[in-house]
């Protein structure tokens, strides 16, 4: 690990930068299979010889909810996590 | 998924104080994004019926609602358990 200590200001950026994008690309994984598994459940009923247009439709409307879902979730923990500070 | 906790926040003491300070905040991003996914993952089975054009606002409460109950849930056990921990003369 010595040689962390010896990079330059360049070579930091850059390494924060993978780092970074890792990660985001971590999430948007995660992201994308549970969106994956979820709205193959809850629109697919009964898998048929190809997806319908209903089934299409159904799915686009998922991702979009699964998204909305995530972004109220995401605001009501760091509320909370805002609310539980000031108390300690 | 990307395991977090093995973040190496650890590996670089005596290193870089600004990697070091970076790398500590990339983590906890990463465990609150990681806790969303869970969150969103119980509560979307607890609370969305079929999707519809937009998150009516039941769903919306319910949503916020399952995040704040489950936190207290958890926060419910945990004092109990270390009750019951204390109780029986500890480990």
């Amino acid at each position: 690990m010595d040689s962390v200590s010896n990079l330059t200001g360049a070579q930091k950026d850059e390494l924060m930068d993978t780092v970074k994008q890792q990660i985001a690309v971590a999430n948007a994984q995660e992201l994308l299979t549970k969106m994956t598994e979820k709205c193959f459940k809850k629109c697919i009923s009964k898998p048929g010889t190809s997806l319908d247009s209903s089934e299409q439709k159904c799915i686009a409307m998922c991702m979009d909810r699964y998204m909305d879902s995530w972004n109220l979730i995401s605001r009501a923990y760091s509320m909370r996590i805002q609310r539980e500070r000031s108390l300690n | 998924m990307t395991d977090f906790d093995s973040f190496p926040t650890e590996g670089f003491k005596g290193g870089d104080k600004e990697l070091q300070e970076f790398l500590m905040v990339e983590k906890q991003k990463a465990q609150f994004n990681a806790q969303i996914h869970e969150f969103n993952d119980f509560c979307w089975e607890k609370c969305v019926d079929k999707p519809s054009n937009k998150l009516d606002s039941r769903t919306e409460t319910c949503l916020t609602n399952c995040v704040d109950r489950f936190i207290d849930v958890s926060l419910l056990i945990t004092n109990r358990f270390s009750q019951l921990l204390q109780k029986s003369g500890g480990m």
